[in-house]
């Protein structure tokens, strides 16, 4: 009964409504006003450099984030689908590590995988030389060896750091899918491959479109790994052409191109979700027995397994942490590493406050308010999440540059103080940015959490004598620690790996790690680089952890209201449960 | 501010409430004397927890007035959020706080008060509802039974002037629900409390009213004591609330209605048109068919322990009649027996109006 209610609650005091809702909308507002401002500088028009765009980067450009989208796409929905296949169908030995092993490729950041095998598939790198070791070639140019620094290169470590997103959608509806399902299509007299072909593949169609979409948006924002390898993308054309030309209005141009790109992914994603309803209608899900696999079969698996965790995460990381321990033995950490993890670390951390407190109040407004409007402020506020970095980054340049002078001219002339570019100086506008693009998580979180508790305990609070603030602070807050726990951690560790935004907006000679190690491989210098990526892969490994023990254990705090951390987390970064397509590039 | 702890009345007149485009409301006016307990009766949808809501405060109705003990708390001119209301509500699914204690969970209305005398009333308030030793649980580790009713000493604990409660019995299984009920209304009793309770359930209606609001379609049907809403009511929807009918039509004309069982005064406004007169199973008894105003044949006997539910064809009647007998009397299937009507027992109603007669 009480369900009926709930968001319709007289639930504010006089005029508190009136306040959340204006608190929300100028939050929407920020959010969206990027984009908003990056329509304005494309419609300036570029000048004489238009044509030459058009004509050169553009077609280029598109050309080339088709070919990586359609490959990354590919690979992620083949790799993803047939790990979560076998992960749930068969019983071989060693499957309880496999079933967060398989995870451990989230934890490399795109560009640090391309860093990483830049350096080990180098002619003079450990495999290329353990190969002419073993032919016994002499030469250095005698052993044919693909170049990594190629299309198929850069697709095939994407692919391999990204299809967990495939893997941890369509495990979760296979396992879903009512073990009943399945068995009645084994009684049916259906082989392993006919139920697999008939009845989980199509039941699963919306768990890897939604998979696949999330892996596509990372790969879309990604700048790093598709520079490295001479990839010449949407991301990368937009940074070039104002890094190199100082052209804002020609990255704008094509960063609205990049959106249109954007729009079809969610588009993609939407239609998904539309379509996942009758796949949770399933009753209670009670997996169906995994067939045991032994002998050959079991190794083949095995091995077929392995492969991703090898190349996605085991070796990148190994070589890695295996070069900072040489770099630390040899030259200590260089005071520049220092600094770089405390930039890093301030940066995020009040990032992630700001995120936190913005999510809890558009998502708190959303359920309190009597208004609709509440609930489409919620869902503006959670658009960054698809703006690709390099997009939001042109967006923000221009209006933050033009307060920014304001405000020193102002200050200049009414103070008489000079304090330079107050915003984008102090590394405010950075901060702005990581909130942009990472409120959903934090927004979403808060929402999933809310959602868990019943509309009868807002009721129950008021009516015994608490206004709708301290139902607030002493209901809500607290039951929504694990939320808020989960989504600070995956905000933080998302602001840490931030790269794209923080290359074009980040202070004069203000360097985080992951900026430090874009310098040196594009520099083609390897120093301090390798530290910086073993600090992310570490940071990054930590919600990682919290999914794998999800995964094991599914433990609920206060008989049912309240999930735990992990669950919230995954949640979160598949944007099940909360309706906001919250996520994550753990 | 919680209000004393003397019980108080209410008075809603004229509310009105819609949501989007549905009227969840209708022009409900109502009037509860203090000490008193009322229930909003009616099938789920009916607008009766929309009322419950809007006398708490969740709600803002649309139009129309609350009048809490003699204040305006909600009209036109102004509106009394819930925590100033001094009203204690009791939802379906309990609303305790999972993160609280079951003390703190009761102490929470009471933060106002000195914290020493704070756990004294709730501590006095968990003990008399024989839960004093669970304290310091959480509420997850307690049974249905006992958290219904640390929700209950929790809606009590600041002495409200009035106490709501949202299908309070629902979630219990039968027969723990009768037994928290017995509690719950001796506890109201004591307390000399006042109540509105929402349910479904007319026999719960009528066990711990002392009056029974009947709500459809957001209005209001019937108001009255339950002997009233038994044996008066108003429609045949009323009538068919309470209990199985046997509902025979007929044709009214000159004030009697002409059935198989034997001739009815038509309502007393439509002495002309069609009827139907509804017979309860209690009002049928079984007679020799010689004295019988109908005679019939038994098709099937279901025991019912205490009596057997009998059902009998009737010549010229659609339907067979349903009718309630000590065990034994009809024991054979395929048996002819008589069938008698109580006098004055039947209830009849103009088909497409809502009059009533009863002969």
């Amino acid at each position: 009964m009480a369900g009926r209610f709930g968001l319709h609650s007289v639930m504010f005091g006089k005029g508190g409504d009136r306040r959340w809702l204006a608190a929300s909308a100028l939050v929407a507002v920020l959010v969206v006003a990027p984009v908003v401002s990056l329509a304005l500088i494309a419609a300036q028009g570029s000048g004489d450099l238009w044509p030459h765009i058009f004509a050169f980067v553009l077609p280029q450009a598109l050309r080339e984030t088709a070919i990586l989208l359609l490959g990354v796409g590919v690979m992620v929905v083949t790799l993803g689908t047939a790990l979560a296949w076998l992960m749930t169908a068969y019983e071989f030995p060693g499957r309880r590590v496999f079933d967060w092993a398989l995870l451990l490729p989230l934890a490399t950041p795109t560009y640090i995988v391309a860093f990483a095998y830049l350096d080990l598939l180098h002619p003079i790198g450990p495999i290329q030389t353990g190969l002419r070791a073993l032919f016994g070639i002499e030469d250095v140019r005698g052993l044919w060896f693909p170049d990594v620094r190629s299309m198929g290169g850069c697709i095939l470590l994407l692919g391999f750091v990204l299809y967990p997103y495939v893997y941890l959608s369509t495990r979760a509806m296979f396992l879903m899918q009512a073990g009943s399902l399945l068995e009645a299509s084994r009684t049916l007299g259906a082989s392993r491959s006919r139920m697999f072909f008939r009845v989980a593949l199509p039941l699963a169609r919306p768990a890897i479109a939604v998979g696949a979409s999330l892996a596509l948006m990372e790969a879309l924002n990604d700048i790093g790994a598709s520079e490295f390898l001479g990839v010449r993308t949407l991301s990368v054309s937009i940074y070039s052409t104002w890094i190199n030309r100082s052209n804002l209005p020609g990255a704008a141009q094509i960063a609205l191109a990049m959106l249109v790109i954007v729009v079809s992914l969610i588009l993609l994603e939407r239609w998904a979700r539309r379509r996942q309803r009758y796949v949770s209608m399933a009753q209670r899900a009670r997996r169906a027995a995994p067939m045991p696999l032994t002998g050959w079969r079991a190794g083949v698996t095995i091995a077929f397994l392995s492969l991703p965790i090898v190349i996605g995460f085991v070796l990148p990381a190994l070589h890695l942490g295996a070069e900072a321990w040489k770099r630390i033995a040899f030259a200590g950490v260089s005071p520049e590493i220092w600094q770089e993890i405390l930039n890093t670390v301030l940066i995020s951390a009040v990032a992630t406050f700001v995120a936190l407190l913005l999510g809890f109040l558009v998502a708190s407004t959303a359920r309190l308010s009597q208004a609709r409007t509440a609930g489409v402020l919620l869902r503006a506020s959670s658009l960054g999440y698809a703006v690709p970095g390099t997009v939001l980054a042109i967006g923000l340049m221009t209006p933050i540059f033009a307060l920014d002078n304001m405000l020193a001219d102002g200050l200049e002339k009414f103070l008489g103080i000079s304090v330079g570019l107050l915003i984008s100086g102090s590394g405010a506008v950075l901060v702005y940015a990581y909130v942009v693009r990472f409120l959903a998580i934090s927004a979403g979180g808060v929402e999933s959490g809310l959602s868990k508790l019943s509309p009868s305990l807002d009721g129950a609070a008021r009516a015994l004598g608490e206004t709708a603030g301290g139902a607030m602070r002493r209901v809500h807050l607290p039951l929504l620690r694990p939320a808020l726990g989960a989504a600070a951690l995956l905000v933080f560790v998302d602001c840490m790996k931030e790269l794209p935004a923080t290359l074009l907006l980040r202070p004069l000679n203000f360097e985080t790690l992951a900026t430090h190690l874009y310098g040196e491989a594009a520099r083609g210098t390897y120093e301090d680089g390798s530290v910086a990526a073993t600090c992310i892969i570490l940071v990054g490994l930590i919600p990682v952890i919290m999914l794998a023990r999800l995964g094991r254990r599914r433990q609920f705090a206060y008989g049912g209201a309240s999930e735990t951390q992990e669950a919230i987390a995954r949640e979160i970064i598949l944007g099940d449960g909360a309706p906001a397509p919250g996520r994550s590039a753990v | 501010m919680m209000k004393s702890n003397s019980a108080a009345s209410l008075d809603v007149q004229h509310v009105r409430q819609v949501f989007g485009s549905t009227l969840a409301v209708d022009d409900v006016s109502l009037a509860v004397t203090p000490g008193e307990t009322v229930c909003l009766l009616g099938h789920s949808g009916c607008g009766k927890t929309t009322l419950l809501r809007v006398v708490a405060g969740l709600e803002r109705p649309t139009s129309g007035k609350v009048i809490l003990d003699g204040r305006e708390v909600a009209g036109p001119g102004a509106f009394v959020p819930p925590e100033q209301r001094g009203v204690g509500l009791m939802f379906q699914d309990y609303a305790l706080f999972p993160h609280l204690t079951i003390l703190d969970n009761v102490m929470f209305g009471l933060a106002r008060m000195p914290g020493a005398k704070a756990r004294a009333i709730a501590e006095a308030s968990l003990t008399r509802v024989g839960l004093a030793k669970y304290a310091n649980d959480y509420p997850h580790m307690l049974s249905g039974g006992e958290q219904q009713r640390v929700a209950l000493a929790r809606a009590l604990a600041p002495q409200p002037g009035i106490l709501l409660m949202d299908e309070p019995f629902s979630n219990l299984d039968q027969r723990m629900r009768e037994r928290i009920r017995e509690e719950t209304m001796g506890l109201l009793r004591e307390k000399d409390a006042t109540a509105l309770v929402v349910t479904h359930d007319p026999v719960e209606a009528m066990m711990i009213a002392d009056r029974i609001v009947l709500m459809r379609g957001g209005r209001i049907v019937q108001t009255g004591t339950p002997e009233e809403l038994y044996e008066r009511p108003v429609s045949l929807f009323a009538a068919r609330f309470f209990c199985d009918l046997n509902e025979i039509e007929g044709q009214a004309r000159d004030g009697r209605v002409e059935t198989p069982l034997g001739a009815f005064d038509a309502p007393v406004d439509a002495p002309h048109g069609r009827c139907v007169v509804c017979v309860r199973p209690t009002s049928l008894h079984i007679v020799p068919p010689a004295e019988a105003d109908a005679v019939g044949v038994v098709i099937r006997r279901r025991f019912l322990g205490d009596s057997d539910l009998i059902t009998a064809r009737v010549d010229g009647l659609v339907a067979p009649l349903m009718l309630k007998a000590l065990p034994g009397v009809a024991s054979t299937l395929s048996e002819t027996i008589g069938v008698r009507v109580t006098h004055g027992h039947a209830l009849v109603f103009a088909l497409g109006g809502d009059s009533l007669a009863s002969s």
